[in-house]
């Protein structure tokens, strides 16, 4: 009896929460900016702008399950980034080997960080401290402390090209029929998996969701979704760097909840003396982690200079606060073992909506490094809050 | 007379959300005399204590503690301290990287004005009081880590004389040192006796606490049960035995029935280990132990005998170095390198401590279920089978009563009874055939006991291979088939379930004890 009293579960407000966040900060923007933010060029500018935020948030996010960050992606970002504007530029080499350099050059600074870090134990504070620094030097030293551009225009296409459109007249513009077909497909796969994830849980016996909550979940997506869908149609169509961002989310997203690598992650940040002891081999988990975080540090530094038409010494400064931040704000715990990988795609996002808002409204970029500062404080201050009171 | 007793504490009651660690408990110290607290693990020894240091505050037992003639009410350990009463805890409390000196004085700082440390001053008086202690030759600028534990033992002991102590409290002070340790610091005690300091010592070392006390309060179940004096009662370590352990048996053990002990199916053979941090010292010295299928085996001994150690370096060599020795499984000779590998084979060990080393306190019910069987049972090229994980955790959720509102909450909110469940579910998902159980019911309550010992039985049956590490001999007595008592690191003696009796058990460890201490003595 008891069983089937208890077939019905109240969603988990927490994990809306942010999204709740993300709505309303956007909508307060909408109101200071007077709509300025609403137009279908700046929410394209939203997505190019955070493009490699988020690649890097989805990477430390790992490092912050583990219960640790990696300071050096900021440094990693530029060290990529002159490698491939070197091979382009100076050594004449095609597009296709200055990304391949590229994400070698990341993929070897992640071995490095996560040899120091899991099989000599040192810290990984003043591990990435060190990288941090080192990469920095380094971009300086190659780059002679100078920008090197402009970079061919077949690689800007990575950080600032769109994807094929079909465009029609509509109202006073157009509308690209490609990213209305796209909405379609995610309203008609949102709805198809909540379904199955329905029909699961019943087959199984599992306890499902209020109907009311389910459909009004799928009301607000269904909303987002065509929001910015239909924005991006009246512009210029899907940029590349969306599609980029879609694909890391997916593959990282499945990793870090459906596979065994995934979940060990989480087992390491919740206890790793037990982790050890349930046959979980954290060092080889830690050093995985730290490679991880190189190659997305380096396919974030393809995007930036792609975006940037150009390597400069300075690119990617401070972008490692800007990941860490990102987790936080998504409701990664800083002590490790919990956090996903959307909260901190939706972290990262309100970090970007924040910029563009205050940037629209005339805020210095002084100003907005102190309010995402509070930001960040009160999101975490209210996460370990509400934590404290539950135990 | 009365003038005579420092110390008083009348009819003492502590209860633990409504368990009674402590039931009316009497003891009464003679000023300057060395007096011995003994019981079994969990007697109620330590509370009592940290009722008299006032670690629980006045007011959270009942009863009457008069020190000195005078009715104390102390509310935290700087309250009791002040009086000169200072308790001296198993885990010293130095800090390990500070000088000697520094270590002293830590807490009671010696100061030339407010605030500002008179190293001077400091350094003169660390050495006097150490010259109390057998250290005058210390140096006293080291860091208090260089030194053996034996020596920072009488450091804390320093610590406590820089206080002023009038009592002072040994919380089994001898546990990690050696017999020449041991005894330097029995004879320290001795000392301070000379000079009108009054001691309560907790050991289980009977020959020590025959060697030291003048008169030992027997603890049992939260009870006094009698107190001897030296020279009037018969003092012998019998006799203490006899009133520790004399409690009936009742049925807090499920029968075993129907259960068909098969052939051995885990051996070991001259097992080895030396200590992780120090290569020259052997922790686990010649095991040799056999198993059968359907056969639950207990590990007896004394904290700190090396059975844990024993466990771990058996389970992927999660402890010690130098390991050497062979482990059959099923007949077959196995190499457990890593706790992988060990799984693998059919090995499960469920840790001591279920919060340091068995349970992502954050994470789900179903997650630490299932955590350790995942690579093995749910997933397929790495990619997991979660509805298969969900089913198999629904089912043990059910099977073992683990009381919790959905396998989705979190294991950190669960009473410790059903976190140990948890990590019993855990191990039983990885279909060992041999699994070690170590402490597996250390603070959880009567019924989840019970409960723990029905799973047990339930493997028994099932054929498996059952090893029981407990440090409470009912337990051990009440469970096993079949008995090895295990006294620093070497087997000290089998005993079958026929002959098993909790004096026997602590015959062979004092059998034990005796023969190392004449080797030592000729060697």
């Amino acid at each position: 009896m008891e069983q089937k009293a208890k077939k019905v579960v109240k969603m988990d407000m927490k994990q809306y929460g942010m999204f709740f966040a993300l709505i309303a900060i956007y909508l307060v923007f909408a109101i200071l900016t007077k709509g300025a933010n609403l137009t279908p060029m700046n929410i394209n500018n939203l997505i190019m702008q955070n493009g490699y935020v988020v690649i890097l948030a989805i990477g430390m996010l790992l490092c912050v399950l583990t219960g640790n960050i990696d300071l050096g992606v900021g440094s990693v970002v530029a060290v990529t980034g002159s490698f491939a504007g070197i091979i382009m530029m100076d050594l004449k080499g095609n597009m296709w080997a200055a990304i391949a350099a590229a994400l070698l050059v990341g993929i070897l600074t992640g071995v490095f960080a996560g040899f120091f870090i899991a099989y000599l134990e040192i810290p990984p504070f003043v591990t990435t401290l060190a990288t941090m620094l080192m990469g920095r030097g380094l971009t300086y030293t190659l780059l002679q402390a100078q920008t090197k551009g402009p970079l061919p225009a077949s690689y800007n296409f990575i950080g600032a090209g769109f994807l094929p459109v079909i465009k029609i007249p509509f109202g006073d513009g157009t509308l690209d029929l490609v990213s209305i077909i796209v909405a379609v497909i995610c309203s008609v796969a949102l709805v198809l998996s909540e379904l199955k994830s329905i029909k699961t849980k019943k087959k199984y016996n599992f306890a499902v969701n209020p109907t009311w909550q389910t459909v009004t979940k799928l009301a607000v997506m269904l909303f987002i979704i065509w929001f910015f869908f239909y924005k991006l149609a009246r512009y210029n169509g899907l940029p590349f760097v969306l599609l980029i961002m879609a694909i890391l989310i997916v593959i990282y997203a499945f990793i870090t909840s459906k596979t065994v690598a995934g979940r060990q992650i989480y087992a390491l940040g919740g206890n790793r003396k037990a982790a050890n002891l349930s046959g979980i081999d954290t060092k080889k988990v830690f050093f995985w982690v730290y490679v991880n975080m190189g190659m997305l540090s380096a396919l974030a530094g393809i995007v930036l200079s792609a975006r940037n038409g150009s390597a400069t010494p300075k690119a990617g400064d401070g972008f490692e606060m800007d990941a860490i931040a990102s987790c936080y704000i998504g409701g990664a715990a800083v002590a490790g073992g919990s956090g996903t990988i959307v909260g901190a795609v939706v972290g990262a996002f309100i970090m970007g909506i924040l910029n563009n808002g205050m940037s629209l409204f005339g805020w210095s970029t002084d100003i907005q490094k102190i309010v995402k500062g509070a930001v960040l404080l009160g999101a975490v201050t209210l996460d370990v809050l509400s934590k404290r009171k539950k135990s | 007379m009365s003038d005579n007793i420092i110390l008083e504490m009348n009819h003492i009651t502590k209860e633990f959300s409504g368990v009674k660690a402590l039931d009316d408990v009497n003891i009464k110290l003679k000023k300057g005399e060395i007096h011995a607290l003994c019981g079994e693990n969990g007697a109620g020894k330590s509370t009592l204590m940290n009722v008299l240091s006032g670690v629980y505050p006045y007011g959270t037992y009942k009863g009457d503690i008069i020190y000195k003639g005078e009715k104390c009410a102390f509310h935290n350990l700087k309250e009791s301290e002040a009086k000169g009463i200072v308790i001296i805890h198993q885990e010293l409390a130095l800090s390990p990287l500070l000088s000697v000196a520094e270590n002293v004085f830590l807490g009671n700082e010696r100061t030339s004005m407010k605030g500002v440390i008179d190293w001077t001053e400091t350094r003169r008086a660390a050495r006097e009081v150490l010259a109390r202690v057998g250290l005058e030759h210390e140096d006293v600028n080291v860091p208090v880590n260089t030194l053996g534990v034996g020596k920072q033992q009488l450091i804390e002991i320093a610590k406590a004389m820089a206080k002023k102590v009038e009592l002072l409290i040994l919380d089994e002070p001898t546990a990690a040192l050696n017999d020449e340790e041991s005894r330097k610091l029995l004879d320290i005690m001795l000392e301070l006796k000379k000079q009108g300091i009054t001691c309560i010592i907790i050991s289980h070392k009977l020959n020590e606490i025959e060697y030291v006390s003048d008169s030992v309060t027997i603890i049992r179940d939260g009870k006094t049960i009698e107190t001897l004096v030296k020279g009037v009662d018969d003092y012998s370590e019998d006799r203490v035995i006899k009133g520790m352990v004399g409690r009936e048996m009742t049925s807090r053990y499920p029968a075993r029935e129907g259960v068909e002990i098969g052939d051995v199916i885990f051996e070991v053979n001259n097992w080895n280990v030396f200590h992780p941090d120090d290569e020259n010292r052997q922790m686990l010295k010649d095991i040799n132990i056999k198993v059968r299928a359907g056969e639950v085996v207990g590990l007896a001994g004394l904290m700190g005998a090396g059975r844990t150690e024993f466990a771990m370096s058996l389970f992927g060599r999660s402890y010690g170095q130098k390991i050497s020795g062979t482990v059959k499984i099923n007949g077959k000779e196995v190499h457990l390198k890593t706790v992988k590998e060990a799984i693998k084979n059919k090995l499960a060990y469920i840790s001591e401590d279920r919060k340091t080393y068995g349970l992502n306190l954050i994470g789900s019910v179903q997650e630490n279920m299932t955590i350790a069987a995942r690579p093995f049972f749910f997933s397929k090229n790495g990619v997991i089978n979660a509805n298969d994980e969900i089913v198999a955790a629904e089912e043990y959720r059910k099977r073992i009563n683990v009381k919790t509102h959905s396998i989705n909450q979190v294991v950190g909110s669960l009473s410790g009874g059903n976190q140990q469940k948890v990590v019993v579910a855990k191990w039983m998902l990885t279909q060992p055939d041999v699994l070690i159980m170590d402490e597996p019911t250390r603070g959880i309550d009567v019924g989840a006991k019970y409960e723990i010992y029905c799973v047990i039985n339930e493997l028994a049956k099932a054929g498996k291979a059952v090893i029981i590490i407990s440090s409470e001999m009912p337990e051990i007595i009440g469970t096993c088939d079949r008995i090895y008592v295990i006294n620093e690191g070497q087997i000290a003696g089998e005993l079958s379930k026929e002959e098993v009796s909790q004096e026997k058990i602590m015959q062979s460890i004092m059998a034990h004890n005796r023969k190392g201490d004449e080797d030592g003595t000729e060697g």
